[in-house]
């Protein structure tokens, strides 16, 4: 349908949307996301709101793995820095549950660049043990410090806006949903500039990099701290979510869920970040209800396919990587080049 | 050849003295010295293994130098890092095209002018105000002067890694021009090319030094171009250097000619074995 598109200035032509078909969508998905809440049960918000949060940090991990190619098995960890952070000023200090987030998020940035460090030195699987040392430091400190509540982790109270309690999956669906959008437009800005740019320039050739004026510890520090912000950010999101944060509420394996999901989604690619953590957290969910559709045929569906759906699960993360390498963002391309020339040529 | 000697006497913006580099025991460069004048075309020419690239990643900042020093634009580049000698001036290609392959042309463009710009993180991730009159000011830029000059407008979407090797070349060409280089470093611009490429390519060296006023440093091994478009030659052999001048007076040279060709010369050989022991 779109066969070119005709620009005027070098704003129009450099604009994230830069096409009325894409804006319209966007405007479609905006009314459909304000909608939501209000015709969705409370499960479906739930899931949404797990979604958002997942997105977020995926986001920030796809600015350090995806465009710097700095491999790094800590994402879960920075967010319960930012979940700790969050839990302990709201219930030591009660202050606004906004401030708490930016701080917990900046003190998540701050570890972020000191695990960093030895990225200039190190790089893919060595940064990612370093990354994994510094995960079971954390993990041991949160397990063992007062102040985090040891072993039992800590309750905290809901997040309130002058008097008004957030603590509903349909309010807190308006705290997390604007958040994750910002952060997600936030990233896609970061990419046009210079510094978006010298990420991806570290990543395919760090040599040449340095030849272009790109000072690369300063860098790398800088995605470190950016990812482990928008971790931190996400982990913040979550304590209000959840209102439990344990050591265990961030294990290893979240680490690895969230770099599935950008590989999935598609690494290098805003788009894939958000359609890899969606992926990831609702495909669980869907293969539950498929199993409950089948308790009428097979009463025994549930309990049969509970391990079953993990394999399946696990069959479609391995399928995409041998089918599709360059993730969901790769299929979308398609699907959208496919309906530039539609019905003309295909 | 009074115009020669006017042009030698030219202030030069690049000065290598004495420069001796080794890698353990095999010794790349040694007492090195030239002078590169500012405004004209300078090739360093000399069989393969001469020390021509070594020599390129000593000036840019990879190597460092065990003795010896580099004065660019009347500053000594000692203990300057590679990314702030790209700052103040110092832009160059690579023998092996450098570019970032999944880019687009555009975007390999705009990295050039990186350490030129002033965005934040901050800016960046609002891409309000600073970013963005930034970003569309070098988007003007770049398209009005260095696309357009050098003619790859039909590109500039493209992603690197589709395109043939010359228009790799003129995207890396086009790249260093964004870094608003005083002088160019052009690891072997024309290696590879094709006569009708290598003549583009040959014009686009020319033009840059007569419209941009731009110093050019450049290593060929294509010696038609060389003596064609370079105002000085220096001719590097076993690291050191033989022989510098003019491109006529570089051809007559006698030991550039044993060099390219060998000499029948017994001593010579037992010489030069002598300087690669050393």
């Amino acid at each position: 349908m779109r066969i070119g598109t005709l620009k005027t200035s070098y704003g129009a032509d450099e604009a994230l949307f830069d096409s009325s078909v894409q804006r319209g969508l966007l405007v479609l998905l905006a009314l459909g996301a304000v909608a939501f809440p209000f015709v969705a049960s409370p499960y479906w918000l739930f899931l949404a709101c797990l979604c958002a949060i997942n997105v977020a940090s995926a986001t920030g991990l796809n600015l350090l793995t995806g465009y710097t190619g700095l491999v790094s098995l800590g994402q879960a960890a920075f967010m319960s820095v930012g979940a700790y952070a969050v839990a302990v000023l709201e219930i030591r200090l009660g202050t606004p549950f906004l401030l708490n987030l930016l701080i917990g998020a900046a003190l998540a940035a701050v570890i972020g660049i000191l695990v960093g460090i030895p990225s200039l030195r190190v790089k893919g699987l060595y940064l990612a043990i370093a990354t994994i040392a510094a995960s079971v430091i954390l993990h041991f400190l949160f397990s063992h410090w007062s102040l985090t509540g040891e072993a039992r982790g800590l309750s905290m109270p809901p997040a309130s806006l002058f008097g008004y309690v957030i603590d509903q999956p349909f309010t807190l669906y308006w705290l997390i949903m604007p958040v994750t959008c910002l952060m997600v437009l936030g990233a896609a800005n970061l990419l046009r500039t210079r510094i978006g740019r010298a990420f991806i320039a570290i990543r395919d050739r760090d040599i040449s990099a340095e030849v272009l004026g790109i000072p690369l510890l300063r860098y790398k520090l800088t995605s470190f701290a950016i990812s482990s912000f928008y971790a931190g950010l996400a982990g913040g999101l979550w304590a209000y979510f959840f209102r439990v944060v344990t050591p265990e509420s961030f294990p290893l394996v979240n680490s690895i869920f969230y770099l599935a999901a950008i590989i999935v989604g598609g690494m290098g690619t805003i788009l894939g970040g958000i359609l890899g953590a969606v992926f990831m957290t609702l495909v669980p969910e869907l293969l539950k209800f498929a199993a409950n559709w089948l308790t009428p045929i097979y009463p025994d569906a549930l309990a049969a396919l509970a391990p079953v759906r993990t394999i399946v699960f696990g069959g479609l993360i391995v399928g995409f990587l041998i089918f599709e390498p360059r993730g969901l963002a790769e299929i979308w391309r398609r699907v959208r080049r496919f309906f530039h020339l539609w019905p003309f040529r295909t | 050849m009074s115009l020669a000697r006017a042009d030698m006497a030219a202030r030069p913006i690049l000065e290598v003295s004495g420069l001796s580099l080794a890698f353990g025991g095999l010794r790349a460069l040694s007492d090195v010295s030239f002078t590169v004048p500012e405004e004209a075309i300078t090739a360093v020419i000399g069989p393969n293994g001469a020390g021509k690239t070594s020599l390129f990643n000593t000036i840019s900042g990879f190597y460092r130098p065990q003795a010896g020093s580099i004065i660019f634009a009347g500053e000594n580049l000692q203990g300057v890092r590679a990314p702030q000698r790209a700052a103040r001036g110092l832009a160059r290609t690579f023998q092996n095209i450098a570019l970032f392959r999944g880019m687009t042309v555009l975007d390999n463009i705009k990295l050039g002018r990186h350490a030129h710009m002033r965005t934040g993180v901050l800016d960046a991730l609002l891409y309000w105000g600073r970013a963005q009159k930034e970003e569309l000011e070098l988007r003007a830029e770049i398209e009005e002067r260095i696309i357009d000059f050098l003619e790859i407008q039909h590109i500039r979407d493209a992603a690197v890694g589709t395109l043939s090797y010359g228009l790799q070349k003129r995207v890396e060409l086009a790249r260093a021009l964004a870094m608003r280089p005083r002088i160019l470093m052009l690891d072997e611009p024309v290696a590879g090319m094709n006569r009708e490429e290598t003549e583009d390519m040959a014009r686009f060296i020319l033009d840059v030094k007569e419209e941009w006023g731009v110093t050019i440093l450049m290593v060929e091994h294509d010696m038609g171009m060389v003596m064609d478009i370079s105002d000085h030659v220096v001719v590097l052999n076993f690291g050191q250097v033989i022989a510098s001048g003019t491109p006529r007076e570089v051809q007559g040279n006698e030991a550039v000619i044993a060099a390219y060709l060998g000499s029948g010369d017994v001593g010579e050989i037992a010489r030069r074995i002598k300087a690669e022991a050393a």
